[in-house]
């Protein structure tokens, strides 16, 4: 069954339905969604870092951490602490002593760690569990909770048919619209953060969420790579900040008589 | 004679009985129909109220179902608005309109319940 006819036989579904009710009124509703964290006991909130990988044309760790606090600034109530992004690859090597991750970590031309994948990234995420290391930060910033995580932002190709609609005209010149398969090259990014929520007060994990978002472009829409970032980055933010605040999802619902 | 007096007592009973479910339909719609009238002006609570007294009184009016559901739904109580969206599913299993109601609803409840707590 085509989109078209799916969609024509679904409108007919509805009429139908609405036929067999007497009346109804769509109803514009805000659903409140609770907080997954109870954060009430923090007056602040430190984003610290992250560790960033994938491709070198974002700064995964800066982007992330200047998105996230703008975020917050403006959705939550907690005092958003504005220091500088930690380098937290580093960190989690030089923590780790010299023998961690020299052979198997690659640096880049700037001396950073080269993080390509999700097993590049897994090399550091031994710092998460570092609990002395995160108390001792919470205690310099006021016992905050404290954000960090890891992001990989990846370049993704990918190729297949993909179905778009044409206009085209019939014999009478009547226009009308007909799906049309064809083989297309596509290029994206795909974005893969794992966002980590420590206590400052005690240096401990309380909650962490990972997630996933693709965006595929024609090959030859060269979007840049920072525009893709926030594309992705947006579809997140709401469940991110509903993480910690109160959260009102907006949509219509049908009251019937 | 006894008999006589069963047999009128049941005759009226089942006289009366459609008579009485249509009272309390038409009085659980009065109920509906002010719900709607509040909740559009977003007095939710009052609505609620309403469409609580509806099912109290005719337990199997769908549509008041469907509209308490609404209304919990608004109000963030998730696990109320579940039960109130399957009774009225329970009544009127064919209804697309309660059942896309439940689709959006359970698109948001899940929503609530993803990520890896830890």
């Amino acid at each position: 069954m085509t989109v078209r006819r799916a969609a024509t036989a679904a409108s007919l579904g509805l009429v139908l339905a609405l036929g067999a009710c007497t009346s109804f009124y769509e109803i514009p509703i805000e659903t409140p969604i609770q907080p997954k964290l109870d954060v009430s006991s923090f007056r602040r909130v430190l984003v610290a870092g992250f560790i960033a990988g994938g491709t070198e044309d974002v700064d995964g760790n800066l982007e992330t951490v200047r998105l996230l606090r703008s975020q917050l600034r403006s959705r939550s109530n907690m005092a958003v602490i504005e220091a500088e992004p930690l380098p937290l690859a580093e960190i989690a090597i030089e923590n780790a002593g010299p023998a961690a991750a020299a052979p198997d970590a690659p640096a880049g031309t700037d001396g950073e760690p080269r993080i390509r994948s999700q097993q590049d990234l897994e090399r550091y995420e031994h710092i998460f569990a570092d609990v002395a290391y995160w108390k001792k930060l919470g205690e310099e910033y006021q016992e905050p909770l404290i954000v960090t995580g890891t992001i990989l932002f990846s370049p993704h190709q990918r190729s297949g048919m993909v179905e778009r609609t044409q206009e085209v005209q019939d014999q009478f010149g009547r226009r009308r619209t007909i799906p049309v398969r064809t083989y297309q090259e596509r290029e994206g990014f795909i974005l893969s953060p794992k966002f980590i929520f420590i206590d400052g007060r005690t240096g401990t994990t309380l909650y962490s969420e990972s997630f996933r978002e693709e965006v595929l472009y024609e090959a030859n829409q060269n979007t840049p790579a920072l525009s893709s970032y926030f594309e992705l980055m947006d579809r997140l933010i709401p469940s991110f900040l509903s993480t910690l605040s109160t959260q009102r999802i907006r949509g219509t619902r049908v009251l019937l008589k | 004679m006894k008999l006589r007096t069963l047999v009128l007592a049941a005759l009226f009973l089942g006289l009366l009985s459609p008579a009485a479910y249509a009272d309390r339909r038409s009085d659980a719609k009065a109920q509906v129909d002010f719900g709607i009238k509040v909740a559009q002006r977003g007095l939710w609570k009052e609505a609620q109220y309403r469409w609580e007294r509806a099912v109290e009184l005719d337990p199997t009016y769908a549509a008041a179902w469907n509209n308490l559901a609404v209304a919990h739904e608004q109000q963030g109580q998730f696990d109320e608005a579940r039960k109130a969206y399957q009774k009225a599913l329970d009544l009127e299993p064919d209804n697309l309109l309660i059942q896309q109601n439940f689709d959006l609803f359970k698109e948001i409840n899940d929503r609530t319940k993803s990520g890896n707590g830890g």
